[in-house]
This record gives structure tokens, sequence and C-alpha cells, in this order.
């Protein structure tokens, strides 16, 4: 459980999150979305101390995360799992390097443990034979799909997702989707996801917040964006006239 | 559950060894070619022009190979040598660590949990110790081969000369003196441009801003402890 409290966050005279409360749940993905600028990105990077806020903090469990020294953050950390908005796979290491690099780092496996802990985190987001291809000579979705490998190779406890289907195609984005969710459930983690896919609001939103404007103004879960009356989620998810009609279609029946 | 087993031990040294080696082919073989160059016309100007000057005067020419191995041990295969470096190795530095900083690359470290200071520049301090001081022998060497190669075919001096002049007032307190010059100076020319790197925020302006500062300031620093060294053990 993740939970935040009246976060603040200033940059220069821009106010990008005005007292932001919420929790995140253990065992569910909690999805954070808003239009491209709403602050996604920041809150997340807040999170986990990439980002300092302005003022308020942050709770995993009941440990107080801008209370802890450099020592306690970094074992923290050990039990995060990032996908970057831009991946940020290492261009000097393979995609089997990259992958391998939190194992080579603090794990004392054997190199077959870890090839073999390599390989299957490979199959699960649907790559294989790519292991000693380069970051530059992958495209950006299988980077995106490195970068999830990369992740979730330590089996974190906390799994954070900047836009994790972003330039990926339908079947494949479902696919992650999907991937996620089941391994937020089989674990019992707390995964929190930046997206503004609305496949993914309607597959996997089981605790959706929206942001706006630097406020969180809709907080619910997918079955309550088909119910809610609130315009403000209707107007976000339902910007597009073809889902309109296609909302429109599924209520008359 | 990982965590248990996963503070330190071996296999972090490991990965940290990897990162060094990598780093000591980088700054060593990598540039071996330049530095040699560098080198070898340094010692052929350093003789060329001397017995220019100690022409017509009553001074033995054999002080040629004397003046050359002194100047090229003492200041110049150290200096010359880490002030290139400083361009070239430092300019590297900063733009890499400060590329990895700009695409995420440290962040995605951090949130694993690496400490990113000590694993970026830790690797490249130890190659940088301990290829450098290397390097610059090879430069004293290569110098006096140089000086020797581009005066005595031409005749400005016979080799019996030069080599009588090698031998001349040998005093390995220089030797000492060019290896802690070559410590020293690797040490600024590493960590300056590591630092300088490490904190670039912003686009690639601020790169090349970040890379040319590094390279500005390690030669400063060089040129400076230079003096400071030269005064601290000669006098
Ligand atoms: N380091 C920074 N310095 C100054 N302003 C920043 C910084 N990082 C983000 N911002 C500003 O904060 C706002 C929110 O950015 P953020 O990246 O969180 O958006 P987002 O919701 O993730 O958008 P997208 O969907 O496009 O990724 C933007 O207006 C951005 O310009
Ligand atoms: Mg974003």
């Amino acid at each position: 459980m993740i939970r935040v409290e009246k976060i603040y966050k200033q940059f220069g005279d821009l106010e990008v999150l005005k007292d932001i409360n919420v929790e995140f749940e253990r065992g569910k993905t909690n999805l954070i979305i808003g239009r491209s600028g709403a602050g996604k990105t920041v809150l997340l990077k807040i999170l986990i101390g990439l980002i300092i806020p302005t003022s308020g903090t942050v709770f995993y469990d009941d440990t107080d995360f801008y209370k802890l020294n450099k020592k306690q953050i970094r074992k923290l950390r050990m039990e995060v799992g990032m996908l970057f908005q831009a991946s940020a796979l290492f261009d000097s290491y393979t995609v089997e390097e990259n992958i391998r690099f939190p194992l080579d780092m603090f794990t004392n496996f054997t190199p077959a443990e870890k090839s073999n802990r390599v390989n299957s985190c490979l199959e699960k987001v649907n790559l294989e034979g790519v292991n000693n291809r380069y970051p530059s000579e992958i495209s950006g979705g299988m980077q995106k799909r490195v970068g999830i490998a990369r992740a979730i190779v330590m089996h974190p406890q906390y799994l954070f997702c900047d836009e994790p289907n972003s330039g990926l195609d339908p079947k494949t984005s479902i696919l992650i989707d999907q991937l996620i969710r089941d391994i937020t459930r089989e674990n019992n983690i707390t995964t929190i996801i930046n997206t503004h896919d609305m496949n993914s609001v309607m597959e996997i939103g089981e605790n959706i917040i929206l942001l706006q404007d630097g406020h969180l103004v809709w907080q619910g879960s997918s079955g309550d964006v088909l119910s809610t009356d609130s315009g403000i989620i209707q107007n976000f998810i339902f910007a597009s006239p073809f889902l309109q009609r296609l909302k429109k279609l599924a209520l008359e029946k | 559950m990982l965590l248990g087993q996963s503070l330190g031990g071996p296999r972090k040294l490991n990965i940290y060894f990897r990162e060094t080696i990598r780093h000591m082919m980088d700054i060593g073989i990598g540039s071996v070619i330049i530095v040699a160059l560098i080198a070898f016309f340094i010692g052929a100007v350093t003789a060329v022009q001397f017995s220019y000057q100690l022409g017509g005067t009553l001074i033995p020419r054999y002080y040629i190979g004397y003046i050359v191995r002194d100047m090229t041990i003492i200041e110049l295969a150290p200096t010359i040598t880490c002030l290139v470096l400083a361009g070239k190795v430092g300019s590297n530095i900063a733009s890499e660590i400060g590329g990895m900083r700009q695409k995420e690359h440290i962040d995605a470290m951090e949130i694993m949990g690496v400490n990113t200071a000590s694993f970026l520049i830790l690797p490249r301090v130890i190659a940088g110790l301990t290829m450098i001081p290397l390097l610059v022998f090879m430069a004293a060497i290569i110098s006096i081969f140089g000086a020797f190669v581009a005066s005595v075919p031409i005749g400005l001096f016979s080799a019996d000369e030069f080599i009588k002049g090698l031998g001349m007032f040998y005093d390995p307190y220089n030797v000492f003196m060019m290896f802690v010059k070559s410590v020293v100076f690797a040490f600024i020319l590493i960590t300056i441009p590591a630092y300088q790197g490490y904190n670039v925020r912003g686009g690639s302006i601020e790169l090349g801003n970040a890379s040319t500062a590094a390279v500005v300031f390690s030669n400063v620093f060089i040129l400076l402890s230079d003096y400071f060294i030269a005064l601290l053990l000669t006098t």
C-alpha cells in the first residue's frame, strides 16, 4: 500500500500538483490518468523520490518515505520496479545485460539462474531471441517491453509503470496490460500505472485517479467510469466521437 | 525474499570489476595512439630546439640527452599527456555520464537501489589511476625515442653523445615525481568531468557546456596542481 499525503509540487511559478491525497492499494492495479502534461509522471517520480515534492509526503505502508535516510531509501528502492516513459534502457548494454543488471548488482545467483530469470521475464513480455541485441537495434515498443522485463526481474513489491503501452500495437498492448494485472494479483504487489490508454482504463482499472489542472478530480474503478455521471470523467474518457457513439449504443441496449 | 542475499557481496564486486576493466580498456588502449604520437613529436621537437639553442655554446652536445630526458620525465610527459587526456578522456566521461543523466539512465539505476555516484565514478577513477600513469610512462619513453630518431640521423648529435647524456646525473626521484604528477592529474581529469556530467540538467546544449567546462576546469586544475607539486617536491 502506498499513501500519498498532501502532495504539492511547483516548478518555479508552475504549480503542477496541488493537494494530492490518495491511497494506492496492494494487489490492485492503480491507474493515474490525465491529459498530457497533467503531472502523471511527476507524481510517479515523487512516489520514489526522483522528484522531491514542494510539500507533503508519501507512505509505504507505515514508512514515511521522506523521513528515510539515503541507505534506507536504497533498501526500499530494491523492492521497487519501474518502467520509465522513455524506457531508459542502458545503451551500452545488450537487452540481456539490461535485464540482468539488477541481478548482477544485488543477487548471488549463478549465471544459469540469472539467465533463466532473464529468459522467463522476456517470455512474459512476449519477446524472445533479442537477448544479444542493443537497445538501439530494437523498436520503441520492444524497448518498452524490455523495460517492463527489467522492472519485474527482481520480483518487486511495488511496480510503477509510466505509460507501459504507449507505442505498442493493440494486441501487444492488451497482453502487457494483462501481464501487469496478473503479476499484481499473483504476487499481491502494489502497482501504479500512468496511462492515457482507454483500453487499459477499462481493462485493468481497479482504482483510477484522474488528474486535471494539478488536482485529483475523480477517483473510481473502471465500472464506475461507465456508471458515473461525473462530467469530468465523461469528457476525459469519451473524448473521441467514436467512443461517444459506442457508449451511446451500449447504453441503449 | 531477494533482499536477504542482496546487500553487498561478491556479485556486486564482480560488476564493479567488469566496469573497471571496460573503462581501463577505453582509457588505456583507446589513448595509446594519440599519446604515442604526441610524445614522439614532443621529444623530437625538444631535441631539435635544444641543439639549436646549444649550438655555438661551450656546453657539450651530450647535454642534450640529459636535458631531453629530464624535461620529458619531470614535466612534458605527465603534463602534456594529461592535458591531452583531459580533452579526450575527460570530455568523453562528461558526455557519457551526462547523457546517462539526461536519458534517465541514472534515475533508472537509482530506483533499483544502486548507489549511482559510486557505481559510475569509482570504476572510472580506478581505471584512470592505473592506466594514466602507465600512459605517461610510455609517453616518456617514446619522447626520448622521438628525440633520438629526429636528431641523430640528420646529424644534430651522434648516437653516442645522446646515450651518454641519457645516462648522466640520473636521479630516480624524478621518475617518482613523474608518477606523483600523473596520479594527481589522472584523479583531476577523471573526477572533474564525472562531476560535471553527473550534475548536468537540461538538454544537448547543457551537455555540450558541461563537456567544455569539464575540459577547461580539468586543464586549469592540472596546471595549478603541476605548479604546487613542483614547489612541494623540489624545494
Ligand atoms: N523538471 C521539470 N522542470 C520544470 N517543469 C517540469 C519538470 N518536469 C515536469 N514539468 C512540468 O510539469 C508538468 C507535468 O509534467 P508530466 O511529465 O508529469 O506530465 P504527464 O502527465 O506525465 O504528461 P504525458 O502524458 O505527456 O507524459 C508539465 O507542465 C511539465 O512541463
Ligand atoms: Mg508522462
